[in-house]
């Protein structure tokens, strides 16, 4: 399994999930858990990700997704997993 | 599984606070390159560089981009120059021409410094050392990438006082071939005590004869990260103050050891260590001054900074050491001066002398680091103080460098610009007295009594 955090952070609007949520269908890319708060007005969302059906390479993903997040006004981050994992667990 | 928290803190780590990995550096030896002809030793040299390094930077950046994380340099360092041309170098010039070699290889695979036009002479230099040595000021003039590192002495050997003697003359020289770029040279330019074989921290890296053909040496950083948590635990004891810094310092190495791995099995190339180095850029909040600061001192320099800096230093090692399978480098932290905002402050307040950093640099790594002084400081001055430094590191048992900048045509209370990583610097006052006796004597200072350990 190829997991891949997605973070989306930036001002609460219409749309957000479904805009991500859509382009990762379209991608063949698996949403395995996603949580989402609001701090101070802003909204903050990670998904964790399984990129394994996906044909694209991951920094043509991350392209994307941050291309995407320039359209909805948001800030969208494509991270390989093992760095939240190296630095949160021993 | 990992929560929102965790990943956002790690984000704002990177986005916020500087957290970065400063420099994945290829080590390559160059022994199987030596050939007595100079025209063939150069162009061995240029292509197993090229070969090795061709992927390194493209390698890095996609390392960088997967994980999201910033990693600002990618690095050559190579066997000591002395050694692989002492067969087919006769003059200076010949070595210089190496220098070119290697800029220009350099330059091809795209790593920003390449580092190992170096000598090491802890107890006595050869012909080619000196060769080498005396070729230092034209060739680090004459390129823009090479970094040259010399070894003058070590606990178990000693002081080499003659390469002391003449590396003041050598420093001075540096200065005045690149005096129209406020003698930056100088910058490119570092002399050590007990130098490690594995830095992969420029000016001073070099891949030391101990090692096998290629390697993947990494040094984080994250002076910001450190300050950020230090701001939460204000006017806590110094359990708290020591706790929270081992934790960071857990966090910052996992993420080198994850980046070296991975460069590692990307290039095909063997780990071989994480320096725990807490490395400043002039960026603001990348500071080592500023954690001394968040500590609770005025400025860096004010009484208490020796204590402060020895207590990070210690817990940077014990946070960082288990976060990593293989330690090495220089590992500590650093204090440059025109490399760190909070020091130049300090300087400029008037907090911070010549002599403090000298006994700051008795806890921690590395040294008189990135020191602008009047140009007309004289050279057996400067060998003065290169050999104060040396000492500290010899009797300590400790790797202890002198990299200062005698800026042609300025004086104390001027500044100068050296631009990027490298940073500004006021030109601080050096001691006037004169120790031309003393260094001019000769010879080696004998390797200390605790050294003899068989």
């Amino acid at each position: 399994m190829k997991k891949t955090i997605i973070t989306v952070v930036g001002k609460d609007t219409v749309g957000i999930i479904a805009g991500v949520c859509t382009y990762l269908a379209e991608n063949k890319i698996n949403i395995l858990d996603i949580s989402q708060t609001i701090v101070q007005g802003y909204f903050n969302m990670m998904m964790i990700v399984d990129r394994t059906g996906s044909e694209k390479p991951f920094k043509e993903t991350a392209e994307d997704l941050e291309k995407l997040g320039e359209k909805i006004g948001v800030i969208i981050k494509c991270q390989r997993e093992d760095i939240f994992n190296s630095m949160h667990r021993i | 599984m990992l929560n929102i928290w965790e990943v956002a803190e790690t984000n704002k780590m990177i986005e916020k606070e500087n957290l970065d990995v400063r420099t994945i550096t290829l080590g390559i030896s160059l022994l199987d390159c030596i050939d007595s002809d100079l025209k063939l030793l150069n162009e061995k040299i240029y292509n197993k560089i090229y070969n090795a390094a061709k992927n390194l930077v493209s390698v890095g950046d996609d390392i960088g981009a997967e994980f999201g994380i910033p990693i600002v340099n990618k690095r050559i360092s190579v066997t000591p120059i002395a050694l692989i041309g002492g067969a087919a170098c006769k003059t200076p010039d010949d070595f210089v021409g190496i220098a070119h070699t290697l800029d220009k290889v350099a330059k091809e695979v795209g790593v920003n410094f390449i580092g190992g036009y170096s000598a090491l002479v802890s107890k006595g230099m050869t012909k080619a050392d000196e060769l080498l040595i005396r070729s230092i000021p034209k060739a680090l003039a004459n390129t823009e990438r090479v970094c040259s590192s010399i070894n003058l002495g070590s606990t178990k050997t000693g002081i080499n006082m003659d390469a002391v003697r003449l590396m003041g003359d050598i420093v001075k020289e540096t200065a005045e071939y690149t005096k129209d770029r406020d003698s930056l040279g100088c910058a490119k330019l570092v002399v050590f005590c007990n130098a490690p074989d594995d830095n992969p921290f420029m000016a001073g890296a070099f891949h030391g004869v101990t090692e096998e053909d290629y390697i993947i040496n990494v040094g984080v950083s994250g002076p910001g990260v450190v300050k950020t948590a230090l701001e939460k635990v204000r006017g806590e004891s110094f359990e708290v103050l020591c706790e929270t810094i081992k934790k960071t310092a857990f966090k910052v190495t996992r993420v080198g050891q994850l980046v070296a791995k991975e460069a590692s099995k990307r290039m095909g190339v063997p780990f071989g260590i994480v320096d725990l180095s807490l490395a400043p850029t002039p960026a603001i909040g990348d500071s080592v001054a500023d954690i001394l600061c968040e500590m609770g001192l005025e400025y860096a320099g004010a009484p208490g900074t020796t204590a402060a800096l020895a207590l990070l230093n210690d817990q940077v090692k014990k946070g960082g050491v288990m976060a990593s399978s293989y330690v090495g480098g220089l590992s500590g932290a650093f204090i440059p001066v025109s490399e760190d905002q909070g020091m130049i402050n300090a300087v400029v307040a008037g907090a911070l002398t010549l002599e403090k950093l000298e006994a700051m640099t008795c806890v921690c790594s590395v040294g008189l680091d990135m020191i602008a002084i009047p140009g007309d400081t004289k050279a057996t001055t400067i060998s003065g103080i290169i050999a104060d430094e040396l000492a500290i590191g010899m009797i300590n048992q400790k790797t202890t460098a002198v990299r200062i900048i005698p800026v042609i045509g300025k004086d104390v209370g001027e500044t100068v610009m050296f631009g990027g990583l490298l940073g500004y610097a006021p030109v601080m006052p050096v001691n006037k007295f004169s120790c031309d006796a003393f260094v001019n004597r000769g010879g080696r200072i004998p390797a200390p009594i605790h050294s003899f350990k068989n």
